[in-house]
């Protein structure tokens, strides 16, 4: 670093510019991760939080499974039984448009992702405010997304298809939501109604019905026999996020805008420590004829690589976390750490690659040019 | 502080073992019609101390010979041997650590780092080599005071005047008490006056620190200061 350091300082104005670039762009890179765990918890928190590790859907629902396929009693009933599943329980999703009918907030149009499932099953919540699920109770637990709409614990509901009226009994104090809608938990009964968009009594064969069997496996259990004999097909529970409306898209957008960040970054360093190199090349060839081994120098080179990555890196994403901060609350955002230290992690490391090309050609710079008169 | 030059040359060591020796040594440059003989079978032996001018037209083989001296390039045929070391016959790593221990460099128009003061230009070659300790930082500053630049000590490059930076580019060379000095041109980028100047404090410093010195130069106004002068006429050494 004897000289990379004295480089730095003395050409500041050339490096602060290249590091304003990367700052910016790791700024640029903590705002779509916090954008793209934002909208993931939006589009699917509410099924990462059941407790279950697979979701068994009729097979011949390949996409939108939970708007597509529909499982029968006897199908939970098989599953419940079948050796290496712990537990398997009827799970029902819908979504549904309701409005305040009594509460303070009256009039209000809520939008609700539901949830429907037996109240005595383990996917039930547990509400931190009011109380839990009861059978044929027509009861929902909200979530804070809903509650953040001014809904509260005794207010009541009323669907606009099928005006079936909810009463809300419990509050859990999570956001947890479903395709960027906050999930209402329900009983089985009260779900079917709402799904089959029903009042009053449910014909017999909706009584029987759910939207997948929610399942806890045993850790590499074969389950294709019971899959077989009810015709359906168990995923993971990450495999089900992709059946979420629009989380596939929403990833795939972010995963592209942030691979083109980084090929744009690495492009970039490459680029600026290409012409560096290329500025530097008489002074590279006074240090071989010093009797500097190649090696010296391409340490030299890479440490002031790095320093600056890490540097600028470093700054922007502090940049990047002060905005975001301010961001929560008003956008699908949210700052996980991992996340962030990924994105900047990439940065520096691809940076470093782009780099490593450029001074690659610290070797192919032959020391006999120092003599003469090459400058 | 200068030493008559005969005394050094009387205590040369006459099979050359001290200083620098070529024997022999030819270098061709390019092949087939193109081909070019830089060197043609030349021998020099430089004493300890010694301080030799080599002058010639440019294109007449200088800079070869200092290439080949320096083991910047190898020869075609012939030996180079510094303080007895084959140095045509060491792998390139070795080749490398004794430019960097043995040989010291004075490039034309000094050619000094643009990042670097005076004193971290002296203390560079050494910090290349490990051997950054308290002992060489007193060095440079001896050195700094023996080229008379200990005002400048401080200064970068571009704040230099000419003499002043072929004057930290020969401490420079002297840093890692090299065995051999070799001189491209020191004068290029100098007034008449200053040309002078230089090239008296180069004979100095080789008297002083018993350096073999090989100056080339195409100014015949500078041989004055050297003990010994020979010329170059298309790669044969007269």
């Amino acid at each position: 670093m004897f000289l990379a350091l004295r480089d730095l300082r003395f050409a500041r104005g050339r490096f602060a510019l290249m590091g304003a670039v990367v700052a910016l762009i790791a700024v640029l890179g903590v705002l779509l991760s916090g954008l793209a765990s934002g909208l993931a918890d939006a589009g699917i928190s509410g099924l990462r939080a059941l407790p279950v590790t697979h979701m068994a859907f009729d097979e011949k629902a390949t996409s939108e499974q939970f708007s597509r396929s529909t499982v029968e009693r006897e199908d939970w009933q098989a599953w419940s039984t079948a050796p290496g599943v712990e537990r398997a329980e009827p799970f029902g999703n819908t979504l549904a448009n309701a409005q305040v009918t009594q509460g303070a907030k009256k009039g209000e149009q809520v939008n609700l992702a539901v949830f429907g499932m037996a109240p005595d099953s383990p996917l039930a919540p547990r509400p931190g405010k009011g109380e839990g699920l009861e059978e044929g109770s027509a009861g929902i637990v909200i979530t804070q997304e809903i509650a953040d709409l001014g809904v509260e614990v005794g207010d009541v509901l009323t669907t606009d298809k099928s005006e079936v009226r909810l009463r809300v009994v419990g509050l859990v104090d999570e956001t947890v939501s479903y395709g960027h809608i906050g999930v209402a938990y329900t009983d089985l009964n009260t779900w079917r109604h709402l799904h089959y968009g029903l009042p009053g009594d449910l014909p017999e064969a909706a009584e029987r019905q759910a939207t997948a069997v929610a399942l806890t496996l045993e850790p590499g259990a074969d389950v294709t026999a019971v899959e077989k004999a009810t015709a359906t097909r168990a995923d993971t529970k990450e495999t089900t996020f992709g059946a979420s409306p629009g989380y596939e898209a929403e990833s795939s957008t972010m995963a592209l805008i942030k691979g083109f960040l980084y090929a744009i970054s690495a492009l970039v360093v490459g680029a600026f420590f290409t012409v560096w190199t290329v500025q530097r090349k008489a002074e590279i060839a006074l240090l071989k004829a010093l009797g500097a081994p190649t090696g010296y120098i391409l340490r030299d080179a890479l440490a002031q690589v790095v320093a600056v990555l890490v540097g600028a890196t470093a700054a922007g994403t502090a940049v990047g976390l002060a905005l975001g901060s301010a961001m929560i609350g008003k956008a699908p955002f949210s700052l996980s750490a991992p996340a962030i230290a990924t994105s900047s992690g990439l940065l520096v490391l691809l940076g470093t690659v782009g780099a490593v090309v450029a001074v690659r050609r610290i070797t192919a710079v032959d020391p006999l040019t120092a003599l003469g008169a090459t400058r | 502080m200068t030493t008559p030059a005969t005394d050094h040359q009387a205590t040369a060591d006459p099979t050359g073992s001290g200083g620098l020796r070529l024997d022999d040594v030819t270098l061709a440059l390019g092949d087939g019609d193109a081909a070019v003989t830089a060197l043609d079978h030349v021998a020099l032996t430089v004493a300890p101390g010694e301080f030799v001018a080599v002058v010639g037209p440019s294109g007449s083989g200088k800079s070869s010979l200092l290439a080949v001296a320096g083991g910047l390039q190898r020869p075609t045929s012939g030996t180079v041997r510094i303080a007895g070391t084959e140095l045509t016959a060491l792998p390139d790593k070795q080749r490398t650590a004794a430019r960097r221990r043995h040989i010291g460099f004075v490039f034309q128009q000094s050619n000094l780092l643009a990042s670097l003061t005076v004193r971290e230009q002296l203390l560079l070659p050494l910090h290349i080599d490990g051997r950054l300790d308290t002992a060489a930082r007193a060095r440079a500053d001896e050195l700094i005071e023996a080229v008379g630049l200990t005002h400048r000590a401080g200064s970068r490059p571009h704040q230099l005047s000419g003499g002043e930076r072929q004057r930290a580019g020969l401490a420079r060379a002297l840093m890692t008490s090299p065995t051999v000095l070799l001189v491209d041109e020191p004068t290029s980028a100098l007034d008449r006056v200053r040309s002078a100047e230089a090239v008296r404090l180069i004979a100095e410093q080789t008297h002083e620190h018993g350096t073999a010195t090989v100056m080339v130069t195409h100014d015949t106004a500078i041989m004055d200061a050297a003990d010994r002068v020979h010329e170059m006429v298309d790669g044969r050494l007269s």
